[in-house]
């Protein structure tokens, strides 16, 4: 008995030191970061003075002036960036996996060359689409430009990411970062979706043939259905890196000209650690964490819970 | 019954070869413009060919710049992520593994909450932590320091490396261990008998999936690091490519030079790099 107890403890002793780290770091500094939140830390110097939700009105009503008005765009942008992120990556991923699932010829190489961009920084992403989309000037066009132009296309010209036009609150300059995260990020969505088919037994396509259903049937009543719960993953991981997405849009664009490509995650890092406005980028930075808590912590809740039952 | 020529599996063919060359489309740009020689890259209207005089000059010079053009070489920003990438992942894996063997086979009272509170920390936008933690790490006499960097991706790499230690344990035999606990093996003795050395594969996928990341990241790098030569490859390398660039051959070659390291890794281990990628979303 003595010796169960000591093994308890020091299994205690293995375990205690990350969860002390990972309860400061993480918890006790989103607590920091609520109460620096809720001061008037807009300078160099701490200042914690209670101000309640001040910052948090500033953000969100006119009399925040230009910060609300940045504020309100970044929401849009996050919001239509994410939309079609997630339909780029669910949907093309969806299509390269069955694709693949044809017992084809070469299936490593192509996987290998889907996937590779996962492995790159969002910073080298975001330099070589910086240099694919980079519009150039009228008399010297660059990138995309250059190429449309010289097969005689010069409708298909535009801005690209410098563009400032919008379609409502949509900013078209969004278009090529989606492009970017799009061709980033697909791979993840296809190989969720390989393993899914690895996964389902051949004997149910089987069954479904037995009963007449064409190969295009079995996919659509049989087989996407079961792939449902992975969409759900894949929309749940993918949905909360683009609402906290940073590095790629701060390498190949920044703010952009009146905002157009801004978002939270660039606001908060300019506002805090170049204009010294601490209190704002705190406020920013919980909002994000609302964000994406409301999606994960269900997820993690219910894949969790779903384990333990197994 | 197989027909020699089927329309469809050509068409099927036909349509994956087609993406694959549009997913080539960025490597194929790295290599033509950081093979050409300055004046090259200048002719716009030939952007999209391939060099005529190819180079290797602007490797060279990304590697060691050009201090007459006010150019930073990458070369010992690359160092820099090594001496950063190397220790991190190391540290965490193996903090990882303490963790994965405790919370698959000596659950206490309290894990099944504790886990996911630890989860949930690879998921949170870092930029809720980034006031306190440059506070922290300064009043540590860290601030500025890749010691100090080396100690976040430790931090914030913990959940990530005990999911996977967990899970890969969980599969491990409960028999195994009860064998050796009949041996007389106490807890320290069953993970360095029987856990450890059944832990390659598992390191090898937490290793590849950190080595990835850490080198890969940006956000705490920029925020704790500001001197430019104590600075990972990822933020000179953002700092080479921003603003009006002219020197584009060198920005190719450097940013080819920033992803080699993670793009090896992934073409020679890919098969455990997607395993660490499936296992981070939870479930897998």
């Amino acid at each position: 008995m003595r010796q169960a107890r000591r093994e308890r403890w020091i299994s205690l002793a293995m375990i205690l030191p990350s969860i002390i780290l990972l309860a400061v770091f993480v918890y006790g500094f989103i607590g920091w970061t609520i109460r620096v939140s809720l001061s008037k830390w807009n300078g160099v110097m701490p200042d914690y003075t209670w101000v309640g939700l001040e910052n948090f009105r500033q953000l969100f009503t006119s009399e925040g002036g230009v910060a609300a008005q940045r504020f309100g765009i970044d929401m849009w942008n996050t919001l239509f960036f994410t939309l079609f992120f997630l339909l780029v990556c669910v949907g093309l991923g969806l299509l390269l996996a069955v694709l693949l699932d044809q017992k084809i010829k070469g299936e490593g190489l192509f996987r290998t060359i889907y996937l590779f961009p996962m492995s790159l920084s969002f910073v080298v992403t975001g330099v070589v689409w910086k240099w694919i989309f980079a519009p150039g000037t009228e008399d010297r066009l660059r990138g995309v430009n250059a190429l449309v132009s010289a097969i005689g296309l010069d409708g298909l010209r535009w801005g690209w990411y410098t563009d400032t036009t919008s379609i409502g609150p949509f900013h078209v300059a969004l278009i090529p970062i989606i492009i970017a995260a799009g061709w980033q990020m697909t791979g993840y969505t296809m190989a969720m979706y390989l393993a899914g088919l690895r996964g389902i037994p051949e004997e149910i396509r089987e069954a479904a043939r037995v009963d007449g259903a064409s190969e295009l049937q079995i996919y659509r009543r049989v087989i996407l259905p079961m792939l449902a719960p992975i969409t759900l993953s894949a929309l749940i991981i993918l949905g909360h890196i683009s609402l906290k997405i940073f590095d790629l849009i701060y390498t190949m664009t920044g703010k952009g000209t009146g905002f157009v490509t801004d978002v939270p995650g660039i606001f908060m890092f300019e506002t805090t650690f170049q204009g010294n406005h601490y209190s704002q980028g705190a406020a920013i930075s919980i909002i994000m964490l609302l964000m994406v808590a409301v999606v994960i912590v269900p997820y993690l809740i219910f894949s969790l819970r779903r384990e333990v039952e197994l | 019954m197989k027909k020699l020529f089927n329309p469809t599996r050509v068409g099927l063919y036909l349509l994956l070869i087609l993406f694959a060359l549009i997913f080539l489309i960025p490597v194929y740009v790295l290599l033509v413009s950081g093979l050409k020689p300055f004046v090259e890259v200048e002719d716009l209207a030939r952007m999209w060919l391939p060099p005529q005089n190819p180079t290797i000059r602007s490797f060279a010079d990304a590697w060691a710049g050009v201090p007459e053009k006010g150019i930073r070489g990458l070369g010992q920003n690359l160092l820099n992520s090594i001496y950063l990438t190397v220790p991190a992942t190391i540290l965490s894996s193996m903090l990882g593994s303490l963790n994965g063997y405790v919370l698959s086979k000596w659950k206490f009272r309290g894990a099944n909450i504790v886990f996911p509170l630890m989860l949930f920390g690879m998921f949170i936008p870092y930029q809720s932590i980034l006031i306190p933690m440059t506070m922290t790490l300064a009043r540590m006499h860290l601030g500025g320091t890749l010691a100090g960097l080396i100690l976040v991706h430790v931090v914030y790499g913990l959940p990530i490396t005990t999911l996977i230690f967990r899970n890969y344990y969980a599969e491990i035999p409960t028999d195994l261990v009860e064998a050796a606990r009949i041996d007389g093996a106490g807890i320290l003795g069953v993970y360095f008998r029987v856990l450890f050395p059944l832990s390659l594969p598992g390191f090898v996928v937490v290793i590849i999936w950190q080595f990835t990341n850490i080198w890969n990241e940006f956000l705490f790098a920029v925020s704790i690091l500001q001197r430019p030569e104590a600075q990972p490859i990822t933020v000179a390398l953002r700092n080479l490519a921003g603003g009006q660039v002219q020197e584009w051959n060198l920005v190719m070659a450097g940013t080819l030079i920033a992803a080699l390291p993670t793009l090896l890794v992934y073409i020679l281990l890919g098969r455990f790099f997607i395993r660490g990628l499936l296992a981070g979303s939870v479930k897998g």
